[in-house]
Order: C-alpha cells, then sequence, then structure tokens
C-alpha cells in the first residue's frame, strides 16, 4: 500500500506506474492545512480520470472531528474510491460514526449497502487497547494497520531498527483483526534510503502474521514484494482463475465461475496483481 | 651545436612553462576573429573556460569564435563577453543554464554551431572546424607539456591535483590546434606520459591556481539517480537489452547522460551476473557502475573518453585494462578504426522524440537551447541496438511528440523507445519486436504513445520562434541537419 499526496499531480499522474496493490491517497498529514480544499478537488478530479492500472484505491480522509473530514467523505466516494482509510482510530465509536456517514453517502449515490470498505488505523495506546473492538464495529472494515509514528509520540518513546516499542501493539493488532477475520497491515518504514531495514523489518512483520505494509515511496516496493511474494499455489490459482476469465471471454459470456464460485471484480484484480507481481519478482515459471 | 645541459637542468628552465597566461597567448600570436577551444571534461566544476575568456577580454579581443567540446551552466559569464563583441561566435556539442537562454534569444553575432563528439572530430581532422589555439586545463603536467587528467605515479606529500580523467576530447584539439597552451596547477616530474596529451602537440605551459572542483563533474546530466521514474524506466530499458539478442557474452556496451540512461547499468549488473554474461568492453563516459561490473570481472575493458564520476577517474589511474581514448578513436563516422562501429548496445536519453523515432537532445519543449547532443547521433548510429529511455511527460510536458523541436539524431537509428508507460519499437527492426514479443514485452506504436501523453497533459501549442537563426546542428557526417530559431519570452 503506497501512500500518495493528494495535492500533487505529478506523483498522482505517475503513483500507477510501480505496482503498488493499493494506492493510499492521502488528504490528511501530507497536505497543509491550506491545501485541504484543492487536495480534495485535484483528487475526486483525478479518481476518476486517470488509469490506475491494477491497484485498489484507497484514500485516507480528514478527521471527521474537524472541519474536512465530511466533505473528503462525500467527494471521494463519488469519485470512485473504494476504501477509506481512517486517520486514526482510538475506540469503536469513532469507527461507528464513519460506518454510519459512509453508509449514507452510499445511500445517497445508490452504492451497494457495504460497497465502500475501511481501513482503521491505530495510531494510539488507547486504540492499541481497544484494538479488539475496533475491529468489530463495522462490517465495512477490512483491515486494521498500524500508524508507528504517531503510536511512539503517544508513548513519548522514538522508533528502534528493532522495533520492541512496537512489539506488542503489532501482536494485538494481527490478533484483533485475525479474531475478526480481517486483514492486518504494518506501518511505515521511513528510512527510504535503508532498503535492507525495510526488508528486515517487512520480513518481522510478515513472520507475526501482517498481510502487507504501507510504503512513503516507489523505490519501497520491490523490497516489500520480495517479502510478500505470493507462494507457487497462490501463483498457480491465479493462473487458473484468469484463465476461466478469458474462457468466458470468448465464449462471450459475462458471469465467471471457477470451482463452483461465482468470481466478481475484486477476485479478479488480486488475481491479476499476483500474476503481475510474480512476473516482476521472476517467480512466474513456464515463461523465460 | 650538440645540447649538453643535463635533462634536469633543462626540465627546470623548460622554455615552454610560462608564468603568465598573457605572455603564453602574445607567443601564440592570436589574433582578434580567431577560434579558440576548451574541453568540458571538468563539466560543472570548469575553472579554466570563464577565467581565461575573462583574461583575453582584458587583453582586448573582440571577434572570437570559441569552440568547446561542451558547454555547462557554470559557463552562463561568458554571456558578459558575447555581449561586448569578445565571443561573437561558438560552437560545441551542449549549451546549459543561462549562456544557453542568451543564444536562444538571439545575443550571439553568428549561429552558434552544434557537433557531436564525433562529428567535431571529424570536423577537426578534415579542416572543417579550424583551432587556431587551444587552451587545455589539464589536472598534471611535467614542464615540457604532457599533460593529463590523472597522475598513476606517487605525489609528494600535501600535493593533491583536481582530477577529471580522461582527457578524451581535449586530446584531439591538442593534435590539430595550430598552437595549442596547457594550464595546469600541478606540475609533475618529467615524462608524464602514458595518458592525456604528448609534448609533442603542446606549445606552452601555464601553472595556474586551480583549473577545476571534480566534485561536480557529477552533477546534472551525470548525477546518480534516485528518482522513482528514472529507476522504472532504467529497469524496463535492461529487461529490453536482456532479450534484444544483443546481450551475449562478450558484447559491448555503451550508457549516455541523464538518469535513466545512466542508471541502466545497475540493472544490466544483476542480469549479467545471474546469466554470466560478460561484456567485452564499455564504451564513452565512463561511470562508478561501470567501474564495479569491471572490477568484478564483468566488464573486461573500459575505454573512455570522459569520466562522469570521481570513482571512474581513479579507476583510470588504477585499472590497467582502463584505457583513455580519444574523440577520434571514440566516435569519427569516418574513421573505420572508430569504437562506435564495434558497439552493440547503447543506451541514450532524449528531451523529446517523435513519430518517426527522431530524437531532440538539445531543446526544451519550450524551444529554449538546454542540452547537449554529445556522442548521442554518433553512438546511435554506430550502434547495433540504440535503446532511447524517456518519461513519457516530464511534468506536463509531453516527451513523446508528433515532431521533434530540433532534429538532433534520425530516426533510422533509433531501434527501440522505452518510456515510463510503453516501449515503441522501430518498425524497421520487426525482428526486435518479435523477440520482445516472445517473452511478452509488448510494444505498441510512437503515435499510441504520443496520444497518451497529450491525453494527460494536452496538445501543445507552436513555439512562438522567430525568423533569425541562432544555431545550427550538424550531423555526424558535416551536413547541416536543423536549425535553431530564436526564441524569447521576454
Amino acid at each position: 500500500m503506497m501512500f500518495v499526496p493528494g495535492n500533487q499531480p505529478g506523483l498522482l499522474n505517475d503513483a500507477s506506474l510501480y505496482g503498488a496493490d493499493v494506492l493510499i491517497f492521502d488528504l490528511e498529514d501530507s497536505v497543509a492545512l491550506t491545501e485541504k480544499d484543492a487536495a480534495r478537488t485535484l483528487l475526486a478530479y483525478a479518481l476518476p480520470k486517470l488509469d490506475w492500472g491494477q491497484a485498489e484505491l484507497m484514500v485516507r480522509v480528514n478527521d471527521l472531528d474537524g472541519p474536512f473530514g465530511l466533505e473528503d467523505l462525500e467527494a471521494v466516494i463519488k469519485a470512485g474510491a473504494k476504501i477509506i482509510r481512517l486517520p486514526k482510530a482510538d475506540n469503536a465509536e469513532q469507527v461507528k460514526n464513519y460506518d454510519q456517514i459512509i453508509g449514507k453517502i452510499e445511500a445517497e449515490l445508490n452504492l451497494p449497502i457495504n460497497s465502500i470498505e475501511m481501513l482503521a488505523a491505530i495510531e494510539s495506546a488507547q486504540g492499541v487497547l481497544n484494538a479488539k473492538e475496533i475491529a468489530a464495529a463495522s462490517p465495512r472494515l477490512m483491515g486494521l494497520a498500524l500508524g508507528a509514528e504517531d503510536f511512539t509520540a503517544d508513548l513519548g518513546v522514538s522508533r528502534s531498527k528493532s522495533g520492541e516499542e512496537l512489539l506488542l501493539a503489532r501482536q494485538m493488532i494481527v490478533l484483533a483483526a485475525k479474531a475478526q477475520g480481517i486483514d492486518a497491515y504494518d506501518t511505515v518504514y521511513s528510512q527510504i534510503d535503508d532498503l535492507e531495514g525495510l526488508a528486515e523489518e517487512t520480513k518481522r512483520a510478515k513472520a507475526l502474521g501482517f498481510r502487507g505494509k504501507s510504503v512513503l515511496h516507489p523505490n519501497q516496493i520491490e523490497v516489500v514484494h520480495q517479502v510478500f511474494a505470493p507462494s507457487q499455489e497462490e501463483i498457480a490459482q491465479a493462473q487458473r482463475l484468469l484463465a476461466a476469465v478469458e474462457e468466458a471471454k470468448v465464449r462471450g459470456s459475462g458471469v465467471i465461475s471457477l470451482d463452483g464460485a461465482m468470481v466478481d471484480r475484486p477476485v479478479i484484480l488480486r488475481a491479476e496483481r499476483i500474476i503481475h507481481m510474480a512476473k516482476s519478482l521472476n517467480i512466474l515459471k513456464g515463461e523465460a | 651545436m650538440k645540447e649538453i645541459a643535463t635533462f634536469k637542468n633543462k626540465e627546470s628552465s623548460s622554455p615552454k612553462l610560462l608564468k603568465s597566461l598573457e605572455e603564453a597567448i602574445a607567443k601564440c600570436n592570436l589574433k582578434d576573429g580567431a577560434t579558440i577551444s576548451f574541453h568540458h571534461h571538468f563539466r560543472e566544476g570548469d575553472l579554466i573556460i570563464n577565467a581565461v575568456m575573462d583574461v583575453l577580454a582584458a587583453m582586448g579581443y573582440k571577434g572570437l569564435t570559441v569552440a568547446s567540446s561542451s558547454f555547462s551552466e557554470i559557463n552562463a559569464p561568458l554571456l558578459k563577453h558575447i555581449k561586448s563583441g569578445v565571443i561573437t561566435g561558438l560552437e560545441g556539442s551542449g549549451c546549459r543554464g543561462e549562456l544557453a537562454k542568451g543564444i536562444s534569444a538571439g545575443l550571439l553575432a553568428k549561429p552558434m554551431i552544434f557537433r557531436s563528439h564525433g562529428g567535431r572530430a571529424a570536423a577537426l581532422a578534415e579542416g572543417t572546424l579550424k583551432i587556431d589555439l587551444a587552451f587545455i586545463a589539464a589536472s598534471v603536467s611535467d614542464s615540457f607539456g604532457n599533460a593529463a587528467g590523472v597522475y598513476q605515479g606517487q605525489l609528494p606529500q600535501g600535493v593533491s591535483p583536481s582530477y577529471c580523467g580522461s582527457l578524451g576530447y581535449a586530446k584531439v584539439d591538442a593534435r590539430y590546434a595550430k598552437k595549442t597552451i596547457v594550464l595546469t596547477n600541478t606540475i609533475v616530474p618529467y615524462p608524464n606520459v602514458g595518458l592525456g596529451i604528448a609534448e609533442n602537440d603542446v606549445d606552452y605551459v601555464v601553472l595556474v591556481d586551480q583549473v577545476g572542483n571534480p566534485d561536480k563533474i557529477s552533477a546534472g546530466a551525470t548525477r546518480t539517480t534516485q528518482n522513482p521514474k528514472d529507476l522504472f524506466i532504467a529497469k524496463k530499458a535492461a529487461a529490453v537489452i536482456a532479450h534484444s539478442g544483443f546481450f551475449y557474452n562478450g558484447f559491448s556496451l555503451q550508457t549516455g547522460t541523464g538518469g535513466a540512461a545512466l542508471a541502466v547499468t545497475r540493472f544490466l549488473r544483476d542480469m549479467m551476473k545471474a546469466g554470466e554474461v560478460k561484456a567485452r568492453f564499455a564504451l564513452g563516459g565512463i561511470t562508478a557502475a561501470m567501474v564495479q561490473l569491471h572490477e568484478e570481472g564483468y566488464i573486461e575493458k573500459l575505454m573512455d573518453v570522459q569520466d562522469f564520476d570521481t570513482t571512474a577517474i581513479a579507476s583510470l589511474a588504477k585499472n590497467s585494462n582502463h584505457f583513455e581514448i580519444d574523440a577520434n578513436q571514440y566516435a569519427n563516422p569516418f574513421d573505420s578504426g572508430a569504437l562506435i562501429h564495434q558497439l552493440d548496445v547503447v543506451v541514450l536519453s532524449a528531451l523529446e522524440v517523435d513519430e518517426e523515432f527522431n530524437v531532440n537532445v538539445l531543446t526544451g519543449s519550450d524551444g529554449i537551447i538546454r542540452g547537449a547532443i554529445g556522442g548521442h547521433p554518433d553512438t546511435a548510429a554506430g550502434a547495433a541496438l540504440t535503446v532511447v529511455v524517456t518519461p513519457l511527460l516530464r511534468g506536463r510536458i509531453p516527451a513523446v511528440v508528433e515532431r521533434v523541436t530540433t532534429l538532433c539524431t534520425l530516426g533510422d537509428y533509433v531501434d527501440i523507445v522505452v518510456t515510463d508507460r510503453g516501449i515503441a519499437v522501430n518498425p524497421r527492426r520487426p525482428e526486435l519486436a518479435a523477440r520482445l514479443e516472445r517473452v511478452g514485452i509488448e510494444a505498441v506504436p510512437l503515435q499510441y504513445l504520443r496520444h497518451l501523453a497529450e491525453k494527460i497533459a494536452g496538445e501543445p501549442e507552436p513555439l512562438p520562434f522567430g525568423p533569425r537563426v541562432i544555431a545550427q546542428v550538424m550531423a555526424p557526417d558535416g551536413n547541416l541537419l536543423d536549425d535553431i530559431f530564436e526564441i524569447d519570452y521576454e
């Protein structure tokens, strides 16, 4: 998942090049207070217009407690964002609040109920302690994420390379997510030039049960992908699924099924991403 | 009468070694209206060109044509000599910064002449370009004029010359110029032979305080990029090369200036190691990435006409299979001994590529001169596989256009264009497209890329060129390739 500042047209235009599975367009921390409206307008324009390839589109909106959050939600959902990353989740009440407001917007736009998903970022001591309730607070939640910069600030400690100050928080977030059957995503690694350090941290996160990692810079994507490289079984399954899609196309059928189950668009996108990742990592067998 | 003084005495009283530049210039009998030359091996760190021009201006010279192998941003102070009539003509392989803006605005009396490095070597050999006096910044020289860009021996404690590495472009100037003055801040013991310029081609040696700043050689066009888009393009280009049919054990390689082009070597390294594919030689501008491959045994010989960073400079001094070559050996199109004729793969940058695969590396899409042709057309024509790398858009400026603003390299010589949004293969090379397709690398037409760029950035407005020709681009064979017209936004 790559963060992309929502107010920089050049970066938006190039964001889909680098193979990120999810693009997190940020209206919150990377956008200055004076740029909030401009960024929202730009993003609402860019989301439906540019070609995002196989990436899923997530937007980190501003806090609903502040003056920008509601307008952010309305604008980006209308523009086609499929996942909302909550700026911070300290307790279940906040998550429910987002859930309700997103529900209203869904209804206004005649979108299917619960089609807009949420990712809750846990960035405080309180949030970690409430992780279980947060994870259970809304059926929209597709995952929990750790925001380590704010979390360590809350603890009054600095981030270390070994990350022992984050260990319990990481484990609690993974447990809370898995208990609800959703995924956990690890925090960003902010030393952009240190790709070895990034690889180490990503390996530890994978070992703890995280499903992926947020990144700040395109150069970090390949390292994260190498750690989270799909297994040969996953690749084979994705290939079968895409073959079924092709077959359906040849038949002229809009309905795709595999092993007796219907296949919908997010599943196809995921399969395409697995193959794309396998290709870029040169682990796709049967090709030169 | 037989000369009986010891060589040591002669060395210490060498008649070639002069204290002042003014004296050397006067002894060379330089006249108004003459053509003088410089080299650009110090690139953005050059401290000689501007200083010598200040001296010539103070001596009262007028109407000079300055032929430097290239001009950099640091040469902006030459504008005042253009305005005062000291300089009325310029010739080089490139021009950047404020000086280039001034040329584009029409400040220079005569049109500037742009030649490629190989084209300049040919023009010197044929006499089309006649140099009356060559000024050569040298890192070291002995008192008889054996001058070089790096020193291989032991120097006394505290002596630390400013190294620029290969003097490839300066060597041909020294050979063909009527008179040659070497400027150095480090005199070394005679005979300083092996690298650089031999005393036979040098008339005077002048000791100066400083010649250049090596740390600024690796700046601008020769920087090492961390830009993700450059790296993305470089990685794609490396994959294209690996499957082009020209990536074989014993192949030869060159990368031009520009972040993405230089970065291709970094990605080729992994593939060379994985496949045990070694290069017989790397040519042209030498980089740290090439030196690394050389020292790891993956590039047998480095054929060095100029150095792009201090690692390459150090390698020239220490590695016995790292050779200094001159511009003639490098790229003279009429010399069958030039190494470009043995080149397999060259990776080059572009400011613009058009639908006919023509390349512009000289003027920006605003029409203002801002680049250098360098060895672009020479190597593109010489190499068996010419790969051009460019982002589809620079900011909101399309790099794939209907027609290039300035024609620098003919599309006939460009085989593959690699952008961040797609790869195009010249229809003249269907076998390349077929080889790439076999490994799943799909090519698109350049027209498609142009439309894609315009879809994102809009169709560019025509440029407000004036009627006057302010520069001419010569093909390597000396024929006129294109005119550049004045453009002034102020």
